[in-house]
C-alpha cells in the first residue's frame, strides 16, 4: 500500500479510474433501476414497492461499507501512518452519510406502505440513524482539523472512526436481536430467500452504486490533494 | 393508495441525492486541480 503513499503515483492512478469506475457504475446503475422499475414483476404481497429494494439495499450497503472503510483508513493512518489514509477518511465520509440518508428516506417511504407507519424506533432503524449521526460527528470533527491536518484527519478524528465501526455489526445483526418490523436477512452468504425472478437488478445497482461511490471517493481525495498543492505553494510564495 | 407515488419518491429522492453529490464533487476537483495546474504553469 505504501507505493501509492506518493500523490503523484497515487493520481496517475486514480485519474483514469475515476473515469473507469463513473461511467460503468452509471450504466449498470439506469440498467438496473430501468428493468427494477419496468422489467421485473410486482411482489405477490407488497406489490409495486417491492421496487425500491433496488435502491434501498445499495444505499444500506454502501453507508455501511463507507463507515468500514473510514475505520480501514483510519487503521491505516494510526498504525502505518500511511500519508493518504487520513485523506482517504475524509473523502469516504460525505457519500457515507448521504447514503445512509437515502437509506433512512428510502426504508421510509417503503415503510408506510408496507407496515403502515414511516417510522419505529426498532433495533434496525434506531442503529442505522445513529449511523448518520456518527458519520456528521465525524464530517465535522474532521472539518475542525482539516487545515492542521493538510486535508486529511486528525488522530482523535481517526479514532472516533475505529471505535464507531462498533455500530456496524450492531446494524448487521439488529434483525436478528431484537424484534422488529424490518424483516430479517434475506440475503446472506448461504443464498437468498428473495424470488430470483425479483432479485437479479439488484446485483446492477449494487455493482453500479459501488463503481460510482468508488469514483466519487477518488473525485473527493483529488480534490484535497489538489487543495493539499496549492495551499503548500502559497505558503512557499509567502515565504519568499 | 397508489404504490407507484412511494415508488418514484424514493427513486427521485435517490437519484436527485446521487446526481447533485456526482456534479458537486466533479465541480469542486475540476475547480481545484484547475488552480493548482495554473500554479503549477506560473512557476
Amino acid at each position: 500500500m505504501h507505493r501509492f503513499a506518493n500523490p503523484a503515483r497515487f493520481l496517475k492512478i486514480a485519474r483514469p479510474l475515476t473515469v473507469w469506475l463513473f461511467w460503468p457504475g452509471m450504466l449498470l446503475l439506469l440498467v438496473g433501476a430501468g428493468c427494477g422499475l419496468f422489467v421485473t414483476p410486482a411482489d405477490y404481497l407488497q406489490g409495486d414497492t417491492v421496487r425500491i429494494l433496488y435502491i434501498h439495499v445499495p444505499a444500506a450497503w454502501l453507508g455501511m461499507a463507507g463507515w468500514m472503510g473510514i475505520a480501514i483508513a483510519a487503521l491505516m493512518q494510526l498504525v502505518w501512518k500511511h500519508p493518504l489514509a487520513a485523506v482517504a477518511g475524509r473523502a469516504i465520509a460525505a457519500p457515507g452519510a448521504l447514503f445512509t440518508a437515502i437509506c433512512l428516506a428510502t426504508g421510509s417511504i417503503w415503510g408506510r406502505p408496507t407496515w403502515g407507519t414511516w417510522w419505529e424506533w426498532d433495533g434496525r432503524m434506531t442503529s442505522m440513524l445513529v449511523l448518520l449521526f456518527l458519520y456528521l460527528g465525524y464530517i465535522a470533527l474532521a472539518n475542525a482539523s482539516a487545515r492542521q491536518e493538510q486535508g486529511g484527519v486528525s488522530p482523535v478524528t481517526a479514532i472516533f472512526g475505529l471505535v464507531g465501526a462498533v455500530n456496524i455489526p450492531i446494524i448487521n445483526r439488529s434483525v436478528v436481536w431484537w424484534n422488529s418490523l424490518h424483516q430479517g436477512p434475506s440475503i446472506t452468504l448461504r443464498g437468498s430467500s428473495i424470488d430470483a425472478s425479483l432479485l437479479w437488478p439488484l446485483g446492477f445497482t449494487l455493482t453500479g452504486f459501488s463503481l460510482l461511490f468508488g469514483a466519487i471517493v477518488l473525485m473527493r481525495m483529488r480534490t484535497i490533494l489538489a487543495r493539499n498543492k496549492v495551499e503548500a505553494r502559497m505558503q512557499r510564495l509567502a515565504r519568499g | 393508495m397508489n404504490q407507484w407515488a412511494f415508488v418514484i419518491g424514493a427513486y427521485a429522492l435517490t437519484f436527485s441525492g446521487t446526481v447533485v453529490l456526482c456534479l458537486s464533487c466533479w465541480r469542486s476537483m475540476r475547480s481545484a486541480e484547475a488552480v493548482a495546474q495554473k500554479l503549477s504553469d506560473k512557476s
